[in-house]
């Protein structure tokens, strides 16, 4: 994979050197802008390994020329075109969810000028669908820049690394994303692992067909209504192959995978096997009067990269 | 594997069943929220859709600033279901014979497609590359005040690949998972 990047880069930089021969170059030290215009280029284009190398192993599990064999061979297909074209792996670029962990005297206001203007370019390329809309009037801004878009989510801490994490999460997803508040009734969902397992589970039921399966979930237990929704997103950061340090969820997750692929309900809700490839599940506190489960559905499109910056704002590392 | 070629008849669309895996060559509009919104309340289209096939999409289109021409870098579907309340009239009132879409529709649509003989045909949702790919040329847009995504966008496919997942005979695969997979949640829970 960072080889990979490597190349595209070193290409999309050998076609500007050709067109810009006649120019005088000055060879420019790549800055924070160009770092962010990468991240979201490779974001949007490059499906992260942990979550490619899952899809292509799923389509064994279907049968041979069933439809969800048959999507998930297109979905193949798919994440590899998108990489060698350097072009949107889902047409729905989302929204923008920015993750920066940065040390004490970054200044954030600076950062968030600069990846809007990073942001902008990349919609001017096609390498973001123009995909903010004013909610009173309905007008397209055209440029990904507006009232909470893109969303930026800073966390301070000690080291002086810099790293920033982008995930792309399109509408369809996010519409079937859900929130429970337990006891539920209707469920039989009391307030225990148990009844989160049941809402979790409902959940993925009607989330079928519209969110893009094969999904991830991420989960969050707990929290008010919007810290559980912040930290379920959180929960995608993950890579598919990591393990939850508490055993409970990690069972928890392993659990509610298992279920799901046992329902047929399968890629696009065709029928089939694979119906998640993955549940990540984190915990907050609550009030004595609350038990939220937050719910942030994944499509398979699952866009999310990462990178730790040199001081000069160049790219360090990829993270994924 | 079945063909759907342009121009599309009625004949063709009632042969077509739950299953079957198409591959349409021809034309299409895309055609979403807005777009339908907008016929809801009674303007007319601006293009003659009677035995046109309507797409959800919001492609990502990108003017090519050397020769002016349209180029579609991405155009997968979106979800349908957001067109329910909307979908059959379009089918009453507009003679289209197919949608292409994500997820599925409901109960007034699967009504709808047996009422006025039309298709509900599911491509690969997030497949924006392979999709694009099928894209040779777009012919036009209209209602571009809806914004690039929400436009009417007229294009020329070939060998575009999608499912039929509700036909006009009554069938859909979409109640038929959803039943059997409640079924089976009971014996884990």
């Amino acid at each position: 994979m960072a080889a990979n990047k490597k190349t595209t880069k070193k290409k999309v930089i050998a076609k500007k050197k050709a067109t810009t021969k006649k120019k005088v170059t000055i060879k420019k030290k790549p800055s924070l802008y160009d770092s962010l215009l990468e991240l979201v280029r490779v974001t949007s284009t490059v499906l992260p390994d942990d979550v490619a190398r899952v899809l292509l192993n799923a389509r064994k599990a279907e049968t041979e020329g069933s439809s969800a064999s048959y999507a998930l061979g297109i979905i193949a297909d798919n994440i590899e075109l998108a990489k060698i074209k350097s072009s949107p792996i889902c047409q729905d670029t989302g929204t923008l969810l920015f993750f920066v962990n940065h040390p004490v005297g970054f200044k954030q206001s600076e950062f968030i000028e600069t990846a809007k203007k990073a942001v902008v370019k990349a919609t001017q390329v096609g390498y973001l669908r123009q995909n903010s809309v004013d909610s009173l009037t309905g007008a397209n801004t055209g440029m990904n820049v507006g009232p909470g878009h893109p969303s930026f989510h800073f966390h301070e801490h000690k080291s002086d690394k810099v790293e920033i994490r982008l995930v792309l999460k399109g509408g369809g997803s996010e519409n079937v994303s859900t929130q429970y508040s337990l006891p539920n009734v209707e469920l039989g969902a009391g307030r225990d692992l148990e009844g989160v397992k049941k809402v979790i589970l409902d959940g993925v039921i009607k989330a079928q067909g519209k969110g893009c399966g094969p999904g991830i979930l991420g989960v969050c237990i707990g929290g008010d209504r919007g810290a559980g929704y912040i930290n379920s997103k959180e929960q995608l950061l993950r890579k598919l192959d990591d393990k939850n340090p508490s055993a409970d969820l990690n069972k928890l997750e392993n659990e509610i995978v298992e279920i799901s692929n046992k329902l047929g309900i399968g890629p696009m809700g065709f029928g089939g096997a694979t119906t998640l490839i993955g549940c990540k599940i984190g915990v907050l506190n609550r009030l004595p009067a609350s038990f939220f489960v937050s719910i942030s559905y994944m499509c398979w499109a699952s866009r999310r990269q990462g990178v730790v910056l040199t001081k000069s704002g160049d790219i360090k590392n990829w993270l994924y | 594997m079945k063909r759907l070629e342009y121009p599309f008849t009625k004949e063709q669309i009632r042969d077509l069943k739950v299953g079957d895996t198409v591959l349409i060559t021809g034309k299409m509009y895309t055609g979403r929220d807005a777009v339908h919104k907008r016929l809801h309340e009674g303007t007319k289209p601006p293009v003659d859709l009677n035995n046109q096939i309507i797409y959800h999409c919001g492609p990502v289109v990108v003017k090519n600033s050397k020769n002016g021409k349209y180029e579609v870098k991405a155009a997968g579907p979106t979800t349908s279901i957001r067109e329910e309340p909307y979908q059959w009239e379009v089918m009453r009132d507009y003679g289209i014979c197919g949608v292409i879409g994500k997820g599925g529709m409901g109960a007034k649509t699967l009504k709808a497609c047996q009422d006025y003989g039309c298709v509900y045909l599911h491509a690969v949702g997030g497949a924006a590359q392979v999709l694009a790919e099928k894209i040779e040329s777009v012919d036009g847009v209209y209602w571009e005040d809806l914004g690039s995504p929400e436009a009417i966008w007229e294009l020329s496919v070939k060998d575009f690949p999608v499912v039929v997942t509700m036909d006009s005979h009554g069938n859909s695969l979409h109640d038929k998972v959803l039943e059997s997979s409640k079924a089976k949640l009971k014996e884990f829970i």
